[in-house]
C-alpha cells in the first residue's frame, strides 16, 4: 500500500442538534479501495460530501495530501479537481451533449487544450462501451449509459481520489451490473476510491476494507473477509442479517400444523 | 366595407404599427435587463437590494400600466423628471415588463435542483463558471415559455400608449373613426395589424420554444 | 420639501370622489368575474371534450379574445356593434361584456390547464379502485384540480381589475377620469395636483390589488 493520500480527522458534523458524523476518524491510503456500509441514515453520503466540501463541518480536519479542505478555503477549487465524485441521481448536465459534459471542466477549469481533451474524452468513452454515444443528450441515455458518462466526467479530470455515492442506487437492477463492472475496472487499474454502496456482492469483491458506520461512528473498520464472515459487533450481524431471507413458506406450513394440531 | 378606404389608410397603420412594435421591442429588452437583475439579487438572496426588488415586484405587478404610465408623464414632472412621451412609454414598459421578467427567470433558476450545482462544483468549478455554463443556460431554457407569454403580454400592454398621445394603433384607430367615422375599416384594419403583429410574435415564440427544450426533459 | 400637490386630495370631496371612482372599475370587475368564473369552467370542461366541431370553435373564440389587446376588444365593442348592429351600447355596458368574454377566455384556459395537469395514471388507479368516471371526477380529479385552479383564478381577479383602468378609453367617468378632472379643476391653486392625484391613484390600485395577490401567494405555497 502506498501514501496516505486521504485523513478524516475527528470530524463532527451535525445539521442542528441532530450528530450525523460524531467524531470520525479514518485514512485511505493510495490505490485503496474502501467502501462504506451502514444502514439508511447512518451518515454514509454526508460523509462523502463532507469530504468534497460541499456540506461545511463543526470540527476536525480533512486533508488530502497534507492540504485542508475546507468550505472557504481558498484553494477549493484547486483541490475539488483532485477528488472525483459520483451522485447517486444521474448528475449530468442536461443542456450539454455527452462528449460537452465531459470536456466542459478539463476545458474551462483547467484550462487544457480542446483537441487533447476530445482525444481522452474519446479513450475513456471507449473504455466502457458507449463511444457511439458521444453526441447524445442525457435525456437520450438509459440510467445506466447516463451512470458511466458521469463516471467517465470525473476521471477525465485526473482527480487521485474518486468517491461513488450509491450510485447503482437509483438504477434498474439489469443496468447495476454494467456500472459496477466499470468501477471494478477502475480498481483493477489501481485508482483511489471510496464507495457508499448496498450492494453486498460487489462490496465483498471490490473493498480492500470496509467501514461499517452507525449512528454516525465507525463501528467496525476492517478487511470485508472478516467483515462479512465474522462480524465483530452485534450491529453489524443485524445489518448483514437484514440482507438474508428465510424461506417463508415452511413456516407458514409449520404454524398451520401447529394450529391443526 | 370599401377597399380603396383600406388602402387609403394602410399607410397611417403601417407607420403606427411600427412605433408599437419599436417602442414595444425597446420596453421588453430593458425589461428582460431588469427582470434578469432582479431575478438574479433574489436566487442569491443579497441582502438589502432583495427587499428593494420585491417591493418593486409588488408595486409593478399589482397596479396598471395605464396608471403607472400617467404617474410617470403627468405626474413625475411636477418634481423635476421630465420625459418625453416615447421615454415614457418604452420607461412604463420597461417597469412593468420587469416584474413579470424577473418572476420568469426566478421560478426558472429555482427549477434547476441542487445536484447540478453540486456537481459543477465538484467537477472543481468556481461560483462564476457554474452559474455561466452550467446554471443559467438551464435556467433560461426552463423561462422560455413563460418569457415569450411575457413578450406577448407586453406587446398587448401597449396598447395603452395611445392615452400618452403617442400615435400607436390604437391612437390610429381612434382618431379616424373621430375624424371620418369609417368605423368599420378602422377597426377592421386595427384588428388585422395586432393579429399580424401578435401573431408573428407567438409563432416565433413556439419556434425558439421548440429549439430551446433541451433542459426540461430531466437529465 | 417641494410641493407634491397633495393638498388637493383633502379639499372638498375629493377623496370621496376618487373613492367612487375606484368602486366603479371594481364593480365592473366585480360583475364580469362573477359571470365569467363559473361560464369558464364550463369552457374549460368541453374543450376537454372529445368532439372536434365543439373543440375546434371554441378554441378560435379563446386564441381571439386572449391573443388580442383587451383595448381592441373594447374599441370593437364600444364602436363596432354600434355600426354594425345599431346597438348603441353604453361604456359600462361595453367595459362589463368585453371583460365578461375576456374573463371567460382566460377562466377556461386555466381549467383546461388545471385538468390536463392531472397526471393520466390518477385517472386509471382510481378506475382501478373501481371508481366509475363520475367518481373518479368528483373524488379524484376534481379536487386536485380545484387546488391548482383557486390561486391562478384570484390572480385573474387581480389582472381583470388592473384592465378596468382601460375603460377610461371608452369614456366611462372612472377613477382616472375623477382624477383628471380633479387635477383640471385645481390648475390654478395646486399646479402640481397631478403628482399627488395619480400616486394616490396608483395606491388605490395597489390596495385594491395586493390583498388579492397576497392571498394566490398564499394558498399557491400552501397547496403546492
Amino acid at each position: 500500500m502506498g501514501e496516505i493520500l486521504l485523513s478524516v480527522e475527528n470530524v463532527t458534523k451535525s445539521y442542528g442538534k441532530n450528530v450525523v458524523l460524531d467524531d470520525m476518524s479514518f485514512q485511505v491510503r493510495q490505490g485503496e479501495v474502501i467502501v462504506v456500509v451502514g444502514p439508511s441514515g447512518c451518515g454514509k453520503s454526508t460523509l462523502l460530501r463532507c469530504i468534497n466540501a460541499l456540506e461545511p463541518i463543526q470540527s476536525g480536519k480533512i486533508k488530502l495530501n497534507g492540504e485542508i479542505v475546507n468550505p472557504d478555503g481558498k484553494n477549493l477549487t484547486q483541490l475539488r479537481q483532485k477528488i472525483g465524485m459520483v451522485f447517486q441521481s444521474y448528475d449530468l448536465f442536461p443542456h450539454l451533449s455527452v462528449l460537452n459534459n465531459i470536456m466542459i471542466a478539463p476545458c474551462k477549469v483547467q484550462k487544457r487544450k480542446k483537441d487533447e481533451v476530445q482525444k481522452e474524452a474519446y479513450a475513456l468513452l471507449e473504455r466502457v462501451n458507449l463511444k457511439e454515444k458521444a453526441d447524445s443528450y442525457p435525456r437520450e441515455l438509459s440510467g445506466g449509459q447516463k451512470q458511466r458518462v458521469a463516471i467517465v466526467r470525473a476521471l477525465c479530470m485526473h482527480p487521485e481520489i474518486l468517491l461513488f455515492d450509491e450510485v447503482t442506487a437509483a438504477l434498474d437492477p439489469e443496468m447495476v451490473r454494467e456500472v459496477l463492472d466499470v468501477i471494478l475496472g477502475l480498481a483493477d487499474s489501481g485508482k483511489t476510491m471510496i464507495i457508499v454502496t448496498h450492494e453486498m456482492q460487489f462490496a465483498r469483491a471490490i473493498a480492500d476494507r470496509i467501514l461499517f458506520l452507525d449512528g454516525g461512528k465507525i463501528v467496525e473498520n476492517g478487511s470485508p473477509e472478516d467483515f462479512f464472515e465474522h462480524p465483530k459487533t452485534e450491529r453489524a450481524r443485524k445489518f448483514l442479517h437484514t440482507f438474508e431471507f428465510n424461506r417463508i413458506k415452511q413456516v407458514h406450513h409449520s404454524e398451520c400444523e401447529e394450529q391443526n394440531a | 366595407m370599401r377597399i380603396d378606404v383600406l388602402i387609403n389608410y394602410l399607410p397611417l397603420y403601417k407607420k403606427a404599427a411600427l412605433l408599437t412594435v419599436r417602442l414595444g421591442l425597446a420596453g421588453i429588452v430593458f425589461a428582460i435587463l431588469i427582470g434578469l437583475f432582479c431575478a438574479l439579487i433574489q436566487y442569491f438572496k443579497i441582502p438589502f437590494l432583495r427587499r428593494i426588488v420585491s417591493v418593486y415586484i409588488e408595486i409593478s405587478r399589482n397596479t396598471p400600466l395605464l396608471i403607472q404610465l400617467f404617474f410617470i408623464y403627468y405626474g413625475l414632472p411636477k418634481i423635476g423628471i421630465r420625459t418625453d412621451a416615447e421615454t415614457c412609454g418604452i420607461a412604463g414598459l420597461a417597469f412593468l415588463g420587469g416584474s413579470y421578467m424577473a418572476e420568469a427567470f426566478r421560478s426558472g433558476l429555482e427549477a434547476i435542483p441542487d445536484i447540478q450545482r453540486e456537481s459543477a462544483y465538484s467537477l472543481g468549478m468556481n461560483h462564476f463558471q457554474t452559474m455561466w455554463h452550467i446554471i443559467l443556460p438551464q435556467a433560461i431554457s426552463i423561462s422560455i415559455p413563460a418569457f415569450v407569454a411575457n413578450v406577448i403580454f407586453l406587446l398587448k400592454e401597449t396598447s395603452v400608449f395611445s392615452a400618452i398621445s403617442l400615435m400607436d394603433l390604437m391612437f390610429t384607430a381612434k382618431d379616424l373613426i373621430g375624424l371620418y367615422s369609417k368605423t368599420t375599416e378602422s377597426l377592421f384594419l386595427l384588428v388585422v395589424f395586432y393579429l399580424i403583429i401578435l401573431l408573428s410574435v407567438s409563432l416565433l415564440g413556439s419556434l425558439l420554444e421548440r429549439r430551446l427544450r433541451y433542459a426540461g426533459f430531466g437529465s | 420639501m417641494p410641493d407634491l400637490g397633495l393638498e388637493v386630495l383633502f379639499k372638498g370631496k375629493n377623496m370621496v370622489r376618487l373613492l367612487g371612482g375606484i368602486g366603479v372599475a371594481l364593480k365592473i370587475s366585480l360583475i364580469a368575474v362573477v359571470i365569467s368564473i363559473p361560464l369558464g369552467i364550463l369552457l374549460g370542461a368541453l374543450m376537454t371534450w372529445k368532439n372536434r366541431g365543439v373543440r375546434a370553435i371554441l378554441r378560435i373564440y379563446l386564441e381571439f379574445v386572449r391573443i388580442m389587446p383587451q383595448m381592441v376588444l373594447l374599441f370593437l365593442c364600444y364602436f363596432g356593434t354600434t355600426r354594425a348592429f345599431g346597438w348603441n351600447l353604453s361604456g359600462e355596458t361595453s367595459a362589463v361584456i368585453v371583460f365578461t368574454l375576456w374573463g371567460t377566455a382566460e377562466m377556461s384556459d386555466l381549467v383546461r390547464g388545471a385538468l390536463i395537469s392531472i397526471p393520466i395514471h390518477q385517472y386509471e388507479s382510481s378506475e382501478a379502485l373501481g371508481f366509475n368516471r363520475a367518481q373518479t371526477y368528483l373524488y379524484i380529479v376534481i379536487p386536485q384540480a380545484i387546488r391548482r385552479l383557486i390561486p391562478l383564478s384570484i390572480n385573474l381577479i387581480t389582472r381583470m381589475i388592473k384592465t378596468t383602468s382601460l375603460i377610461l378609453m371608452i369614456g366611462v367617468v372612472e377613477v382616472i377620469k375623477v382624477a383628471q378632472q380633479i387635477i383640471e379643476a385645481n390648475r390654478m391653486a395646486s399646479p402640481n395636483a397631478a403628482f399627488g392625484v395619480y400616486l394616490t391613484v396608483l395606491l388605490l390600485y395597489f390596495l385594491a390589488c395586493w390583498p388579492i395577490s397576497l392571498l394566490a401567494k398564499y394558498l399557491e405555497r400552501k397547496w403546492r
